[in-house]
């Protein structure tokens, strides 16, 4: 068999509103314990988008290190989120900050329902995007797995669905594959699973199931080694692209030998 | 120059600043760089380029924000 140079890297990228990236896994900045080691997380996940929050800066201590002085923006984009948003109005308040902050439009809208689940509130989300896709935002929408909320997002503006796999921070990996296919089925914007993702084999499995790509933070920043972790990651992610576009056997109930049968002595 | 004061709220807290300095300057003042924040007045976003031309008035109340690690 000749070889087969292609790697996921040089011919398989990825568009989201009208941006191009070779990287399917988008990392976030939170819960590191140090800068240092969250900029070499970033580096070894090969994530070229990290997401990041906008707080009030310490007027007490003007002069400490800032996350820029760490991940710079020109290399990496910067995805402000809408983290810690329980309305509409706060998480656009928040956006518009962000883009007068950064200068850019694509941003991470999530509006959440009640602390306990962060799950999402998605009639506010909604509201929220049809604003923001208004106000010339580009939002790449964190949501529940619900295929036709989903869809109504897309209608509304939002330039990529981010369903959640399983709980923010749980580690459950995905929950819900089923609701995942469906949503990836029906997109004509890219699809990631945002949340849930514990390990590599969950990243895998969300790029199994047609997904663009993977969104996540806690899976890598609280693991033992986090910078192995972001490798394991990059990798999985890879190989569940590779494996999602090779096309997988179908499943069978009963053996079925791998040896031929025929000149069996 | 004149020796009066503005009382105004920075990220919540009260502060006294000299009368008719710009939002820039405020920043400076602050130990901040503007390049790097974002600031809102009185619940609107200010401008980056028009932070150097808009005076701090008495009562206004600002949010000063930055970008942090976040999921």
């Amino acid at each position: 068999m000749a070889a087969r140079p292609e790697m996921p890297t040089a011919d398989d990228c990825w568009t989201v509103a009208g941006r191009t990236y070779r990287s399917r896994l988008i990392v976030g900045t939170g819960k590191y314990k140090s800068f240092e080691e969250n900029a070499a997380a970033v580096a070894a996940s090969g994530a070229e988008i990290v997401t990041v929050a906008v707080r009030r800066v310490n007027i007490a201590d003007p002069k400490q290190p800032m996350l820029t002085d760490y991940i710079d923006p020109k290399a990496i984009t910067y995805l402000p989120n809408t983290a810690g948003c329980f309305t509409a109005e706060d998480a656009i308040r928040t956006l518009r900050l962000a883009r007068e902050a950064g200068g850019w439009t694509l941003v991470k809208l999530e509006v959440l329902g009640e602390a306990k689940t962060l799950y999402p509130d998605m009639i506010e989300t909604l509201r929220a995007t049809e604003i923001l896709a208004k106000e010339g935002f580009e939002p790449m929408v964190y949501c529940a797995d619900d295929p036709i909320a989903a869809k109504k997002l897309e209608d509304a503006g939002a330039v990529a669905i981010m369903p959640l796999g399983a709980p923010i921070g749980s580690g459950l990996g995905l929950q819900n594959r089923v609701m995942i296919r469906l949503i990836v089925e029906n997109a004509k914007v890219p699809v990631l699973v945002d949340a849930g993702v514990g390990t590599a084999s969950d990243a895998s499995v969300a790029m199994e199931l047609g997904c663009d790509g993977v969104l996540m933070n806690t899976a890598i920043a609280e693991a033992k080694d986090p910078i192995l972790m972001a490798r394991a990651m990059k990798a999985a992610v890879e190989a569940g692209r590779l494996a999602y576009r090779a096309g997988r056997m179908g499943k069978r109930r009963y053996a079925d030998p791998s040896s031929p049968l025929a000149g069996l002595i | 120059m004149n020796d009066e004061t503005v009382s105004i709220r920075v990220n919540g807290e009260h502060r006294r600043v000299p009368e008719g300095i710009s939002i820039a300057d405020l920043a400076l003042e602050l130990g901040l760089e503007p390049a790097k924040v974002a600031v809102e007045r009185n619940l609107e976003v200010v401008p980056r380029s028009t932070l150097g031309s808009v005076t701090v008035e008495d009562g206004d109340e600002y949010e000063i924000v930055t970008f942090v690690g976040g999921g």
